[in-house]
């Protein structure tokens, strides 16, 4: 009988209106690095947030060291050493890096909080894993990576053995990737249990001994990771061949479309600029891509440009027109689309109908309105024109409330939204974030037909695979600067990994 | 194609139907509670007299001078002669529809407007100053309620959209501001031209506007005039009426009622789909001011009542009940119409209770109830919405749900 | 001047602990909007226990302290309303708070008539010279100064809220709650149990406050004005402190002056000269607030998750 640590046995989670966990199990060996894989939604998060007694299942075991466990809360999973790091941190952005590590677990001295002697276990703990960290740092003025290791030394502290990694590897450059995976194979040369939650093969073939793989809230098996293909796993995990690579015809790019001279924006978190003396030009039929790792100044930049910001310095010209201090309905009157990074936050009106969404750039045009009344039928039939061409399923077509919506088809709604304005620049930003393979591919198509029709094409994207797949050039942004012009047919992700992660840049004439 | 167009017609009416029966249940536990304190009090007062008595008669007492006026409201028999009852509920529900009004229209946008009582009291002020110093015609003070209660709405919607101050803040300030800044400009230290040393009121506008007096209307019934020939009521509740209809379609039919409700619903969207987020909180809270001021206009030029200078120490409660009536309708103007008159029946009848044994303010009592009950309304609106989803669903699956591509990014990839 | 000094520091230790309780409420992650309502039920059930006390003939220290506990008491059971529908039911927290203010000065107007057996909703509490005790025992001298019992009360309250708030595991667990409930819930800390920690203890807080509004200061109170709008300076004076204690008690100080002159206008001759109607002195603390908040609010701090219930279910 094979030394099972945890196992999950027939785990049945509903929500309402959807089995996330259907009768799944899992087992996890001790010491070996374990990988969950599955697409976005597949429900590998709730089969983790069970584990760790955030959510209880409707049937199922959970068995610690062959003993059957109740885990309520996140308590009883910490009194058994299980350890989650979240793929959205769980972090107090104001409190210091040290009171998010005791925070739940802090030492005390009669009535005070010893901070004293959690500091000393802290940094005991930072210098034996090699996790570097400023204790004293506040959580909102650190970097993404050191807000990782904060999780991490989170479960070190309380003395977990079974980790639980949620989609670690998102936030990271590859050699951040890198380093994480030593640090797992040092946990488990330890004698700890790895469960490593990922979409992404690569990672599991790198670091991985076993894999479970979820699809559709259904347990599809168990393989070993050193005597499974790529392909299989994928197709595991799919349900069909996927074709990883999107095929693009040549074409060499038109005029410019869009010219960003020096941008300057202000930062909301500190008194730096978010992006400093930013320049970069859009031709039509070209994509753009703007890669670099989250929160480098992309955010910012994109939102100066469609204007949702004020820059501080810097001219931004749109066909030829200076567009740097114009409303954003100009913008969009001139020729600019933007599919927003967060759909929920500035994409949609989650509380309206998909058919008030559709036209929610297009409501105050002639075509829609007279004298200030909107005409109802106009949007009725644009609507369900838009959602028969591009696709939009929806439970009550132009009606159905966009809230209720699955998240693939929301952001379709938005697509069709946006290139069906016929822009001359689509500005996409983290297209396909959290959308299933069958999702991606389309939007990916869609993306790929604009440029093929001529339109200029700026993308945003933390995914370097997409970066690589889709783009005609990419640029590197580094701390809102933009430190690197690369062509994908001549670069690799390894380099492009150097320039997001700062070892190294260009100067203006594009030498190293 | 003809099935799918009905669907959304169906969804909105079942949303429509659970609303109001989650705002029934608000008003049947709202009575309930007003039903046991009014018990408790009667107990209290019998018990106090010192002679005996069974609990079927505390009962009895309850209803006969408490519950009964209450539920009766200006109908309530003693009271009602010569329609005198009726008279005041309509008389009451005119200024309840205007503030449940501007606070309804103002959830439009996501604007909690507590202000409406300052709204309200400085919408007053314009109108009896219009009326009773400058000598206008009804309507001139009627619009000049309205603007009086806009600059009064507009300041919250200022600090909110240019200066990121909360409104409700603003609004609890401005709210005694208003009510210190009318009571000095009345009184003037007993010299206000407003002001009437004899009865410490501002003067009556029969003696002294006559023409700023509302019309009036009359209705036959079996022949007779239903109020008599003295006293007949104004037509303010049918200009309230007509108010509601037209905020109806402001809200739910012309773009600006598209921008109002995108930004309600999520401001970063409005924005991002170039609208002007500042303009619409300003112009939003402005309106909602000249709604309350409004609704002040159509009950002072009424005729019936006086500002008291002296003795109004507290904010005027119409201004408070208009959250219930917005609430109770859900928002909804139309719906206005209806609970306004339901807040004026009851607060009618609370007047009409044995003073002796239950103050008028257990009416207070039902709609603070009420309020409490709404604001958590939505979870009842959500279980009577599930109940009659159950019986559906078995439908839908048929017809074919939601089966894109993309999963719910509810579970993951959204925080 | 001394009595200025007088009212300025009463209504500070009034504002203070009002404030202070708005900041355990809104820390915890609920705004507190129904202070005010808290405020009127304290302060009620303040002068009935005067005046049962009073008839009950007990001695005067322990008078005072079984009405102090017994403010606290009515503040932290009628702000259990608030936590029942804002934590456990989900509620819109400001509909909430606003419901109950609405329904403590009914309830308070009820229940003074109630007691009075008349249409008037005002209550005498120290009228009568020989009782017991009144509203004069809550006070004492230095030198030429009235100083008053609530002020040390304040003072011990404030000093207890800091090291609340910055040094006990308490108060690290609850900022957490208002910051990130999530974090929080995720570490095994229960949220909800937090955030009714949190709420009640503004109830108790409230309570006090009312009480102290209103005994020491007069005779008799007409609670159909409530509490005229303390409870809502006193959420102005939490803001512009910064939902920090050591700043509310200075924000609260800045404010109390301006009560106090209301209070006190016609005795201080330079403002007597002016000639000003009381009600411009009853304005100033909101107009004070409004110019305060106009130029602090964009630099503002709330904690960040306040005002959004918490649901387990959800994340």
């Amino acid at each position: 009988m094979a030394d099972y640590v945890i196992e999950m046995l027939n785990i049945t989670k509903e929500f309402p209106g959807i089995k996330a966990n259907d009768n799944v199990t899992l087992q996890l060996k001790r010491g070996e690095i374990h990988a969950l894989l599955g697409e976005n939604g597949a429900g590998k998060s709730t089969l983790m947030s069970v584990l760790f007694g955030l959510y209880q299942p409707e049937s199922g075991v959970i068995k610690k060291d062959g003993e059957v466990v109740k885990i309520n809360n996140p308590n009883d999973a910490t009194a058994l050493h299980i350890g989650m790091v979240h793929q959205h941190f769980k972090l107090v952005e104001c409190f210091t890096v040290l009171d998010n590590i005791i925070l739940g677990a802090e030492p005390m001295k009669g009535p005070v909080v010893d901070r004293a002697a959690a500091r000393k276990k802290v940094v005991e703990l930072s210098d034996r894993y090699g996790l570097k960290i400023d204790p004293d740092a506040l959580v909102e003025d650190i970097s993404v990576g050191m807000q990782q290791r904060v999780e991490i030394l989170k479960m070190l502290y309380r003395d977990n053995d079974i980790l639980i990694f949620d989609e670690p590897t998102a936030v990271l450059t590859p050699q951040e990737i890198d380093e994480l995976m030593d640090i797992m194979r040092g946990f488990k040369a330890e004698g700890k249990s790895i469960l490593f939650i990922t979409h992404k093969l690569a990672e599991i073939k790198a670091v991985a001994d076993r894999c479970s793989v979820l699809r559709k809230g259904k347990y599809m098996g168990t393989v070993d990771v050193a005597t499974t293909s790529v392909e299989e796993m994928s197709r595991l995990m799919v349900g069909r061949d996927v074709q990883l690579v999107s095929t693009k015809a040549e074409k060499t790019p038109g005029e410019t479309i869009l010219k960003v001279e020096n941008l300057c924006v202000p930062s909301k978190i500190h008194k730096n600029d978010a992006v400093k003396h930013a320049s970069l030009e859009v031709h039509a039929g070209e994509i753009v891509c703007l890669a670099g790792i989250e929160g480098n100044g992309q955010s910012e930049f994109i939102y100066a440009l469609t204007g949702l910001e004020k820059p501080s310095a810097g001219t931004i010209t749109l066909c030829g027109k200076d567009i740097t201090k114009a409303s954003i309905r100009s913008r969009s009157k001139m020729g600019m689309s933007h599919i927003p990074e967060d759909r929920h936050k500035y994409g949609l009106v989650l509380d309206y109908s998909l058919e008030n969404n559709m036209v929610l750039q297009r409501y105050w045009e002639k075509e829609f309105q007279t004298a200030g009344f909107i005409k109802s039928g106009a949007v009725r039939s644009y609507s369900d024109r838009l959602i028969e061409q591009y696709d939009v399923r929806s439970g009550q077509g132009s009606a159905t409330i966009a809230r209720s919506m699955s998240g693939g088809n929301q952001q379709k709604a938005i697509i069709a939204r946006e290139i069906d304005k016929n822009p001359q620049l689509l500005i996409a930003v983290q297209p396909t974030r959290g959308l299933d393979v069958g999702a991606i591919e389309y939007i990916h198509s869609q993306i790929i037909a604009q440029r093929d029709a001529g339109k200029a094409v700026l993308l945003v994207s933390l995914e370097l695979d997409e970066v690589m797949n889709l783009s005609d050039r990419i640029l590197v942004m580094y701390e809102g600067e933009i430190v690197g012009e690369f062509d994908p047919k001549t670069t690799d992700v390894q380099t492009l990994g150097l320039y997001m992660a700062g070892a190294k840049r260009m100067d203006k004439e594009g030498k190293e | 194609m003809s099935k799918k167009n009905n669907a959304p017609r169906l969804a909105n009416a079942a949303s429509g139907v659970s609303s109001l029966l989650a705002s029934l249940v608000c008003i049947l536990v709202g009575l309930v509670v007003g039903f046991i304190v009014l018990l408790v009090l009667g107990g209290i007062t019998l018990a106090q007299s010192g002679s005996a008595f069974s609990f079927m008669e505390l009962l009895k007492t309850t209803w006969s001078q408490g519950f009964k006026p209450i539920l009766q409201g200006g109908f309530y028999a003693s009271a009602n002669t010569m329609g005198m009852g009726v008279r005041m509920e309509i008389l009451q529900a005119a200024p309840l529809v205007m503030t449940g009004l501007s606070v309804a229209f103002a959830f439009k946008t996501g604007l909690f407007n507590i202000g409406v009582a300052g709204q309200y009291t400085v919408g007053a002020f314009f109108a009896l100053f219009s009326a009773i110093v400058l000598k206008m015609p009804w309507w001139v003070c009627l619009i000049a309620s309205a603007v009086g209660g806009a600059i009064w709405g507009a300041i919250p919607g200022i600090f909110k959209a240019f200066l990121n101050v909360n409104e409700v803040i603003t609004s609890i300030m401005f709210n005694w501001i208003g009510l210190y800044a009318v009571n000095t400009l009345i009184y003037q230290g007993g010299t206000g031209p407003m002001f009437n040393l004899k009865t410490t009121k501002t003067f009556t506008l029969k003696e002294s506007a006559p023409n700023a007096l509302l019309p009036t209307f009359n209705v036959k019934v079996g022949g007779e005039d239903y109020f008599g020939k003295m006293f007949k009521p104004s037509i303010g509740i049918f200009i309230a009426i007509a108010v509601a209809i037209i905020i109806w379609i402001v809200i739910n039919k012309t773009t600006f009622g598209y921008e109002l409700k995108a930004c309600g619903h999520n401001k970063d969207a409005a924005k991002y789909a170039g609208i002007n987020e500042k303009k619409n909180i300003v112009l939003s809270m402005t309106i909602a001011g000249a709604l309350a001021g409004l609704g002040a206009g159509l009950f002072y030029l009424s005729g019936s009542k006086e500002w008291e200078p002296l003795v109004s120490t507290a904010l005027p409660a119409v201004g408070f009940n208009g959250i219930s009536v917005a609430l109770l309708a859900s928002s909804n103007p139309i719906g206005c119409v209806f609970s306004a008159m339901f807040i004026s029946h009851i607060t009618t009848g609370g007047g009409f209770m044995l003073a002796k044994l239950f103050p008028s303010e257990v009416a207070d009592i039902i709609s603070g109830v009420v309020i409490y009950l709404c604001a958590f309304s939505l979870l009842f609106k959500g279980s009577i919405m599930k109940l009659m989803n159950r019986k559906k669903k078995a439908h839908a699956a048929q017809t074919g749900p939601d089966s894109g591509s993309g999963n719910d990014n509810k579970k993951e990839g959204n925080a | 001047m001394w009595l200025l000094l007088k009212y300025t520091l009463l209504y500070a230790a009034v504002l203070t602990l009002v404030a202070l309780g708005g900041m355990f409420s809104e820390r915890s992650g609920v705004i507190n909007i129904a202070l005010e309502g808290i405020m009127v039920i304290g302060g009620l059930m303040g002068v009935v226990m005067i005046n049962i006390m009073n008839a009950a003939g007990v001695p005067v220290w322990l008078g005072i302290v079984i009405t102090v506990l017994c403010s606290a008491l009515a503040g932290l059971v009628y702000s259990s309303l608030l936590a029942f529908s804002a934590i456990n039911l989900k509620a819109d927290q400001t509909i909430g708070g606003t419901a109950l203010n609405l329904l403590a000065t009914a309830v308070a107007m009820v229940i003074a008539k109630r007691i009075n057996g008349s249409d008037s909703p005002k209550i005498t509490y120290s009228a009568n010279t020989n009782a017991v005790f009144n509203s004069t025992h809550f006070s004492f001298h230095v030198g030429p100064l009235t100083l008053n019992w609530f002020l040390l009360v304040t003072l011990v309250i404030l000093a207890a809220a800091w090291f609340i708030l910055y040094r006990s595991r308490f108060g690290m667990r609850l900022m957490a709650c208002g910051e990130h409930p999530q974090a929080a819930d995720s570490v095994g800390i229960n949220v909800y149990k937090m955030r009714w920690a949190g709420v009640l203890m503004s109830g108790a807080l409230g309570g006090i406050g009312g009480m102290a509004y209103i005994v020491p200061a007069v005779g008799d109170w007409n609670f159909e004005m409530g509490v005229a709008g303390m409870g809502f300076l006193a959420l102005a004076v939490m803001i512009f402190g910064q939902w920090k204690p050591l700043r509310i008690a200075g924000a609260a100080l800045f404010f109390a002056v301006f009560r106090a002159m209301a209070n006190i206008f016609d005795s201080i001759p330079f403002l007597a000269a002016l000639g000003w109607p009381k009600e411009i002195y009853n304005m100033m603390p909101f107009i004070a607030s409004m110019v305060v908040l106009a130029f602090t609010s964009r630099k503002s701090r709330a904690p960040k998750a306040e005002g959004i219930p918490y649901d387990k279910g959800s994340r």
